[in-house]
C-alpha cells in the first residue's frame, strides 16, 4: 500500500485552511464602474470576483469564455485599452477606468468586422468556443501591426489554444483580413 | 450540382463570431443553484461512511446527494453498466464522484464539498497494464467475469493461420506501446437541469443527447416522455462528450429535490477525470509476407489500460484489432485483445476510437519488414493495398477506396521518393482508413439509426434532426442537402437539432456517423419535399407525365420562386413536412462479436510527414504535412479541410506531446499548462488534398472526414524520425528524451508483451468469398442471420 | 469556475504605504501587482491572504545604454519586451521578457512580479483538492518533500525569466519598506530555498529594476520549454558578456530553473575570463556551468534530459551573446 494514502487522512487534519474556512471571511464588496464596449457599467461586486465572472455572471456578458480560469488558455481573453488580457486574472478593481473591449464590443450594431466575417467565410471558428479570445487577440495585432506576416500572427496569437481547427485557418482569417484592409 | 461540392460558411459562424451562441455554461435561468461534486481523493478505497450534515448545516445549501440518492448503474454499453453517478460502495480512481452539493453560490457549494466526512478504507491501486495482469494485492477493482483485473478477452481466428504462416518467406514480430491522451475540449462539460411539473430539462454539452437521455431515463427511473434533453451549443468533444456523465444525472437529481434549476460546471481539473480518452495500449504484431512482400497472415494483440470503468472500452477493444483488414489484404487473420481495469480515469472513444493505437503498430511493423526485405515500405504497402468493392477476411465490405490515389497525391506532392537524404531531416509515409458511421447500433435493435423531418412553409425550410453539431459543421451539411434537393440556399434553411422534444433520434455526434447517417435520412426526407413541391408545380404548369423537366435550384421551382412554390403546395397538400431515416444494412458477419467493425463505407488516408530532428536535444520538429483523404464526395469542401487539418493538429500533439501520464496513482499534470496541446507555434504547415471516390452509399457519394485523417501522422512521423536518424521509436509520444536514448541503442520501445490468460480456443471464422458484396436481406437470408444484430 | 477566495483589497498611494500596511497585516496580507502567478494560486489555494496590497503602479522606464536604465516595477514585461532602447542596449533582458508565458500574460504581468515569481514543483503548482489527495508537501500545508521525500527542504524551481540577465547585468533593485528604500543586487534577493526563496522581507515592495550602462556588455537569454509560448522555462540561461574582439574580458552566466534560485555559473564565468571565445571554449564553459544543476522530477520531461539539456542552453547563450557582439 503507497505510504502517502496512508497518512492522507492524517493530514487532511493538518491543513492551514479548508474551503470551510473561507466562508467565514467577510465579503469585501465595491462600487465598481467599468467601461465594457463603450458602455458604463456601475456594479456592486465582491471585490474577490474576477473581471471574468463579472462580465459573464453580472453583466450577462457570456461571449467570453473561460476554458482553465488559471490564465493558461487565452480563452477568457477581453481587450484592456486595446490590449488583450485574460479576464480570468483580472478584478474589475485593477481596470476601473480602463476600455474593455469583449467579442460582443467588436462589430458595429451588426454589421460584421472584417475579421469577423473573414473568420466566419474561412471556416476558422469551427466549435467557436475559443473563437471570441481568438478575435480579440487578432483585433489587437491588426491594431498594432496592419500588415502582419505569417510569424507575427502566430507569436501574437500563441496564447489562444484551439483544439478543432489546427490554428491555420485562423492564421489564414487574420491574414485575409490584413489584405483586405491594404487593398481598401 | 447547385451547392454540394462548394464551400459555404456554416450557419453558426455568425452566432459564434459575434458572442450570441449560447453555449451550456453560459445558461443561467433564474433561482439557479450551483452544483459542486465531491471526488474521490484515493485511486482505489472502499467507502465505510459518508456523513453529510455539516455540509447541510451550511447556509446556503439546498441539497446533498449520494449514491444512496442514485444507486442504480448506467454506462454507456448494455454489456457494461459499471458506473454511479456517486459511488458509496467502492472509489476506483482519484476523481470518482462521491458526494454532491447544490448551493446558491458555487463558492458556497465547493465549501460544503469540503464539510462532506468520507471514510475510506485505502486499497492497493492497480496502475498498469502489466499490474492489471497479476494478482491483485488487496482485491480486484470490479468482480468482472474474467480473472485478475481483466475486463475483457476477445480471440478470433479468420481464415488458415497455419497456412498463412506455411506460406510466409519471412516473419517479423514488433512489440509497441501507446501512451494515453486525453481529448482536452476548449469547453469544460456543464449541464443545467430543470424539474418543472413532472418534467425533467436537461441542458448539456453531450456530443449524444440520446444516450443521455436513455441513463437519465434509467438511474431517475422517469419515462423517456417526462425527460428533454437539449444539446447547447458545443464548445468541443473529440469524443470526450459521447458518454453520459454523472455530473449529468446529479444536476438532474439535485434540481429534482429542490425544484430548482441546478447546474454544473467542471473545472478542468475535473475534465481530466471525465476523462474517456485515449486507451494507453501495448501491441504486439506478427506478420509473415512471401517473396513479394505480400501479407500471408498477421497476429495481433493488444492490452489495453482501461482506467476505472468500463465506458465504451468493449468496443474500444475490438477495435484495435478489427480495422487492420481494411487498408490491407490479410489473407489470414489472428486477433487477441483485451481490456484491464485500472485505478485510473476511465478511457473511451476519443477521436479514432481505438485505432491510432493498431495503426500505429502495424504501418510501423511494416515499415520494419519492408526494411528487412529491402523494399520500399511505400511500394510494400502498396502491394498488399485492399482492393475496392471487395470483402475481408473478418467479413468487412469494402466499397469505395482511394487509397492508391491518395498515396500518389502525397507522394508527388511531398516530392518523397526524391527527398534529400541529410541526417537530421527525414520523411515518413503512413496511410489509414475510418469508418463512416458504426454499422451496428450501441443499443442493438431494428429502428433508424437517424432521422430527418423536414417542414416548409412561409417561405423557409426548416430541417428537425436530433444530431448534435460538435463543431464540425453537422449543421450545415444538413442545411447544405436540404438546400441542394430543394433549390435554395443553404443559409435560408433553419435548423432544430439536438432537442429529443422537438427532433426525431439520431444517435448523436461519434463514429463519424453524421454526414453519412443524418445526411442520407435528410436526402430522403428532402427529395420527398421536392416530389411534393414539383407535382403542385407542375399542376399549375400544366406539365404532365414526366415531371423532371421541372427544373429545380438556384431559387425556383419551374417557372415559380420557391416560396410560391412552398405556397402552392401547401395549397394543395396542406400542411408540408415530410420525414426521412437511414439504417445501415446489415454488414457484419456470422459470428458473435461481428457488430464492431462494419461500416457502410470507410474513408482512406495517405500522409506524408518531413521532421527535422536535432541529434544532441533530441527535439522533433515536424515541418511539413501532406495528406490526402478520400472522402467520397465533399460536400462542403471547407468543412472537410477544417476537420482535415484540425485531425492532422490533434495527431501531431498525440506523436509529439500529450501525455494522459500518473504518478503516485494521481494523473500528472490534470492543467491546460502541463499537459501540453500544440500551440500557433508548433503546428507545421499542411497540404491537404481531398479525394473523391463517389460511394455508392454515402449521401452524393461522401464519406466521414472527422477521425480518419488523424490516423496516419503518429506512424508516418516516427517513420520520419526513422528516416532522418535510423533509429525507431517504438512508441507514442516521441518525446526528445526517448530519441536521445534511441540513439544510443538504435531504438526505444517496449521490450515484451505481457503473458495474457487467452482463452484456450479463439473463435474460428471461415472467411467470406472476397467478391461477395451481398449486404442486407440478401445477405441475412444467405448466411442465416437475422436482423437485429 | 475556479474563483479567487475571499479577500480584502487595499490600494495604498505609494510603495512605501503599501509596505508598512504588508507589514502591519504581516502574513494575513500579500502584497499583488499584475496578479498573474498570484491570482492562479490563489484560485488553487496555494496563498489564501486575507489582505491583498496593490503595488503602486509605476509604469515608467527611464535612462539610456549610457546612462543605464531604470524601469518602475509595474512595468508590464510586454511594455519591457518592446522598448526601444532597451532591446538595443539589453537585447537579452527584453528577451527575457518576451519569452515569459503568453502574450495576453504579458501584457498584465510585471517586471517586478517576474522577479518574485513563485518557486515552482509539480507536486505543489496543483488545486487544493490534488494536493490534499496525494498528501500536502511542505511548501504548503504539509510536512515533507514529496519530489525528494527523505529531504528536509523544498526544492521548487525558480522560475523566473528575467532574474538571470538581470543578475548577469549585475542589476540592482530598489525596495520600499515601511522606513524608507534600499538597494540591493538582484543577486542577493534569492535565497536556495523553495520555500523561502526570497531574500527581502514579504512586506518590502519592489519599486524598480536598476540595469547599469551598457558600456559594451552583450547580453542573450535562451530559454528551454516544450511549447513556444505559455510554458515556464525548465532550463534557461542569462548570459552578459563583455568582449575584446571575440576575446573575454568577462563573463556572467546565471541559470534558470535548475534550482530553488536563479544559479551564478562562477566556475564558467571565471574559465572563459581572457578566453577566445571559440566552439571549443564555449563547450567547456557549457560543461563548467551545467555541472552543479541538479534538475528533480518537479517540472516537465524528465530531470535526465533536463539536465544533458542545461549545457546546450548555455552554449546557445554563449553562441547567441558572441554573435552579437561580433555583428
Amino acid at each position: 500500500m503507497n505510504a502517502l494514502d496512508r497518512r492522507s487522512r492524517a493530514v487532511y487534519a493538518q491543513t492551514q485552511f479548508d474551503m470551510l474556512n473561507e466562508l467565514d471571511r467577510q465579503v469585501d464588496r465595491r462600487v465598481v464602474t467599468l467601461d465594457v464596449n463603450g458602455e458604463p457599467h456601475q456594479v456592486l461586486v465582491p471585490v474577490h470576483r474576477t473581471l471574468l465572472e463579472v462580465l459573464r455572471e453580472d453583466l450577462a456578458l457570456t461571449g467570453t469564455k473561460h476554458g482553465c480560469e488559471l490564465g493558461e488558455c487565452g480563452t477568457c481573453t477581453v481587450l484592456v485599452d486595446g490590449e488583450p488580457a485574460l479576464s480570468c486574472l483580472l478584478l474589475p478593481v485593477q481596470v476601473e477606468g480602463a476600455a474593455i473591449t469583449t467579442v460582443e464590443g467588436i462589430a458595429a450594431g451588426s454589421e460584421l468586422t472584417p475579421l469577423q466575417k473573414a473568420f466566419a467565410e474561412l471556416g476558422a471558428a469551427q466549435c467557436g468556443y475559443c473563437t471570441p479570445g481568438m478575435l480579440l487577440s487578432a483585433q489587437a495585432l491588426l491594431e498594432r501591426q496592419p500588415d502582419p506576416s505569417e510569424a507575427e500572427i502566430r507569436e501574437a496569437l500563441a496564447g489562444n489554444l484551439c483544439r478543432c481547427t489546427g490554428y491555420l485557418k485562423i492564421i489564414e482569417a487574420v491574414r485575409l483580413t490584413a489584405h483586405r484592409r491594404q487593398a481598401r | 450540382m447547385k451547392v454540394i461540392g462548394k464551400p459555404y460558411p456554416k450557419v453558426d459562424a455568425g452566432p459564434k463570431v459575434t458572442g450570441a451562441a449560447v453555449y451550456a455554461d453560459d445558461l443561467n435561468l433564474p433561482r439557479t443553484l450551483h452544483c459542486k461534486i465531491l471526488r474521490s481523493p484515493h485511486p482505489h478505497a472502499r467507502i465505510l461512511s459518508i456523513d453529510t450534515s455539516k455540509a447541510q448545516r451550511i447556509p446556503g445549501v439546498k441539497a446533498v446527494v449520494t449514491g444512496r440518492d442514485l444507486p442504480i448503474r448506467y454506462g454507456i454499453l448494455p454489456v457494461s453498466q459499471d458506473e454511479r453517478a456517486l459511488e458509496f460502495e467502492k472509489v476506483r480512481y482519484v476523481g470518482d464522484p462521491v458526494a454532491a452539493v447544490a448551493a446558491t453560490e458555487e463558492e458556497i457549494a465547493a465549501a460544503a464539498c469540503d464539510a462532506i466526512e468520507v471514510e475510506y478504507e485505502v486499497l492497493e491501486p492497480v496502475m498498469s497494464i502489466t499490474e492489471a495482469l497479476k494478482p491483485p494485492k488487496d482485491e480486484r477493482i470490479h468482480a468482472s467475469r474474467a480473472p485478475l483485473n481483466i475486463h475483457r478477452l476477445l480471440s478470433y481466428e479468420f481464415g488458415d493461420m497455419e497456412a498463412g504462416w506455411a506460406r510466409a518467406e519471412h516473419v517479423r514480430e514488433d512489440v509497441f506501446f501507446y501512451q494515453g491522451n486525453t481529448h482536452l475540449p476548449m469547453e469544460q462539460h456543464s449541464a443545467t437541469a430543470q424539474y418543472v411539473d413532472g418534467k425533467l430539462t436537461l441542458w448539456s454539452s453531450t456530443q449524444v443527447v440520446h444516450y443521455v437521455h436513455r441513463a437519465l431515463a434509467k438511474v431517475l427511473e422517469l419515462p423517456m416522455h417526462r425527460i428533454r434533453v437539449i444539446g447547447a451549443t458545443h464548445g468541443g468533444g473529440f469524443g470526450g462528450k459521447t458518454d453520459p456523465f454523472a455530473h449529468e444525472i446529479v444536476v438532474a437529481k439535485l434540481a429534482m429535490l429542490t425544484g430548482r434549476p441546478v447546474k454544473c460546471t467542471l473545472t478542468r481539473e475535473e475534465v481530466f477525470y471525465a476523462h474517456r480518452g485515449r486507451h494507453p495500449v501495448l501491441m504486439h504484431v506478427k506478420t509473415g509476407v512471401d517473396g513479394e512482400g505480400r501479407i500471408t497472415a498477421m497476429h495481433f494483440r493488444s492490452a489495453l489500460d482501461g482506467g476505472g470503468y468500463g465506458s465504451y472500452g468493449v468496443a474500444s477493444t475490438f477495435y484495435t484489432g478489427v480495422l487492420q483488414t481494411v487498408t490491407y489484404n490479410i489473407p489470414a487473420y489472428k486477433f487477441e485483445g483485451c481490456r484491464l481495469f485500472t485505478n485510473k480515469a476511465p478511457c473511451g472513444p476519443k477521436r479514432g476510437h481505438g485505432t491510432p493505437q493498431p495503426r500505429f503498430a502495424l504501418e510501423l511493423h511494416l515499415d520494419k519488414i519492408a526494411a528487412e526485405i529491402g523494399l520500399d515500405p511505400v511500394e510494400l504497402k502498396r502491394r498488399n493495398f485492399v482492393k475496392p468493392f471487395s470483402r475481408t477476411v473478418n467479413w468487412l465490405r469494402v466499397t469505395s477506396c482511394g487509397l492508391e490515389e491518395c498515396t500518389n497525391r502525397v507522394l508527388e506532392a511531398s516530392g518523397y521518393a526524391q527527398r534529400r537524404r541529410t541526417r537530421g531531416r527525414g520523411m515518413g509515409f503512413a496511410v489509414s482508413t475510418y469508418m463512416s458511421g458504426a454499422g451496428t447500433a450501441i443499443y442493438w435493435n431494428d429502428m433508424p439509426h437517424s432521422e430527418v423531418q423536414i417542414k416548409v412553409d412561409r417561405g423557409g425550410v426548416t430541417v428537425y434532426c436530433g444530431a448534435m453539431d460538435i463543431g464540425q459543421g453537422s449543421d450545415q451539411v444538413l442545411a447544405h442537402v436540404v438546400a441542394e434537393e430543394l433549390g435554395v440556399e443553404p443559409s435560408d434553411v433553419r435548423l432544430v437539432t439536438a432537442d429529443t422534444d422537438t427532433t426525431p433520434i439520431d444517435l448523436g455526434s461519434y463514429s463519424s456517423r453524421v454526414t453519412f447517417m443524418a445526411g442520407n435520412a435528410a436526402v430522403e426526407a428532402a427529395r420527398k419535399m421536392r416530389a411534393l413541391l414539383v407535382e403542385a408545380v407542375a399542376e399549375k404548369m400544366e406539365v404532365h407525365g414526366d415531371l423532371s423537366e421541372i427544373e429545380v435550384g438556384d431559387g425556383r421551382i419551374g417557372d415559380f420562386t420557391v416560396s410560391e412554390a412552398f405556397e402552392l403546395a401547401e395549397a394543395k397538400f396542406g400542411a408540408l413536412s415530410t420525414a426521412g431515416s437511414y439504417k445501415p444494412p446489415r454488414i457484419g458477419g456470422p459470428f458473435k462479436g461481428s457488430g464492431v467493425g462494419p461500416s457502410p463505407a470507410y474513408s482512406y488516408s495517405a500522409a506524408v510527414v518531413e521532421v527535422d530532428v536535432d541529434e544532441r536535444t533530441g527535439i522533433v520538429t515536424p515541418l511539413h504535412v501532406w495528406i490526402a483523404h478520400d472522402i467520397g464526395r465533399a460536400i462542403n469542401p471547407m468543412l472537410v479541410e477544417g476537420q482535415v487539418e484540425g485531425s492532422v493538429y490533434m495527431a501531431l500533439g498525440e506523436a509529439l506531446m500529450e501525455e494522459q501520464e500518473y504518478r503516485k496513482g494521481r494523473h500528472k499534470w490534470p492543467s491546460m499548462l502541463e499537459y501540453k496541446s500544440p500551440t500557433f507555434l508548433e503546428m507545421p504547415p499542411i497540404e491537404s488534398f481531398l479525394v473523391e471516390t463517389d460511394d455508392p452509399e454515402g449521401p452524393y457519394g461522401a464519406k466521414e472526414a472527422g477521425q480518419g485523417p488523424l490516423l496516419p501522422i503518429m506512424p508516418a512521423l516516427n517513420a520520419a524520425v526513422h528516416d532522418a536518424l535510423g533509429v525507431w521509436i517504438d512508441e507514442v509520444p516521441v518525446t526528445p528524451e526517448k530519441v536521445l536514448k534511441a540513439l544510443e541503442s538504435g531504438r526505444f520501445g517496449p521490450k515484451a508483451f505481457p503473458e495474457v490468460p487467452w482463452p484456450e480456443e479463439p473463435i474460428r471464422v471461415e472467411p467470406p468469398a472476397p467478391d461477395d458484396l451481398r449486404v442486407g436481406p440478401e445477405f441475412e437470408a444467405a448466411f442465416g442471420v437475422s436482423g437485429a444484430h | 469556475m475556479l474563483r479567487l477566495p475571499r479577500f480584502r483589497y487595499e490600494r495604498p498611494a505609494t510603495a512605501r504605504g503599501a509596505a508598512a500596511l504588508a507589514a502591519e497585516l504581516g502574513s494575513r496580507a500579500m502584497l499583488v501587482a499584475g496578479g498573474t502567478d498570484l491570482f492562479p494560486k490563489m484560485k488553487r489555494r496555494q496563498f489564501t491572504p486575507e489582505v491583498l496590497v496593490q503595488v503602486p503602479a509605476r509604469r515608467a522606464i527611464e535612462g539610456d545604454a549610457r546612462t543605464g536604465f531604470e524601469l518602475g516595477a509595474t512595468v508590464t514585461l510586454t511594455q519591457a519586451s518592446r522598448h526601444p532602447a532597451l532591446v538595443t542596449a539589453y537585447p537579452g533582458y527584453a528577451e527575457a521578457a518576451g519569452l515569459v508565458s503568453s502574450p495576453p500574460l504579458r501584457n498584465a504581468g510585471t517586471i517586478g512580479g517576474n522577479l518574485c515569481v513563485d518557486t515552482r514543483c509539480n507536486y505543489y503548482d496543483m488545486s487544493f483538492e490534488w494536493r490534499k489527495s496525494i498528501g500536502f508537501c511542505m511548501k504548503r500545508d504539509g510536512d515533507i518533500c514529496l519530489v525528494a521525500p527523505g529531504s528536509p527542504r523544498c526544492w521548487a524551481l525558480s522560475s523566473s525569466d528575467t532574474a538571470p540577465v538581470a543578475i548577469a547585468l549585475g542589476a540592482t533593485v530598489v525596495l520600499a519598506g515601511p522606513d524608507g528604500e534600499r538597494e540591493l543586487p538582484v543577486a542577493a534577493l534569492y535565497r536556495d530555498d523553495g520555500i523561502d526563496y526570497l531574500a527581502k522581507q514579504p512586506h518590502e515592495v519592489v519599486v524598480s529594476l536598476r540595469l547599469p550602462p551598457a558600456d559594451g556588455t552583450t547580453t542573450a537569454y535562451v530559454k528551454l520549454r516544450r511549447r513556444g509560448s505559455i510554458d515556464f522555462p525548465i532550463a534557461g540561461c542569462g548570459v552578459a558578456l563583455k568582449l575584446d574582439g571575440v576575446v573575454v574580458e568577462s563573463a556572467r552566466l546565471v541559470l534558470s530553473a535548475v534550482g530553488s534560485h536563479p544559479v551564478e555559473a562562477r566556475a564558467a564565468d571565471e574559465f572563459l575570463a581572457g578566453k577566445r571565445l571559440d566552439p571549443e571554449t564555449i563547450r567547456q564553459a557549457a560543461e563548467l556551468a551545467a555541472k552543479p544543476a541538479k534538475p528533480l522530477d518537479n517540472a516537465d520531461l524528465s530531470y535526465v534530459w533536463r539536465k544533458k539539456m542545461v549545457r546546450v542552453v548555455v552554449e546557445q547563450a554563449l553562441q547567441q551573446a558572441l554573435g552579437r557582439a561580433v555583428a
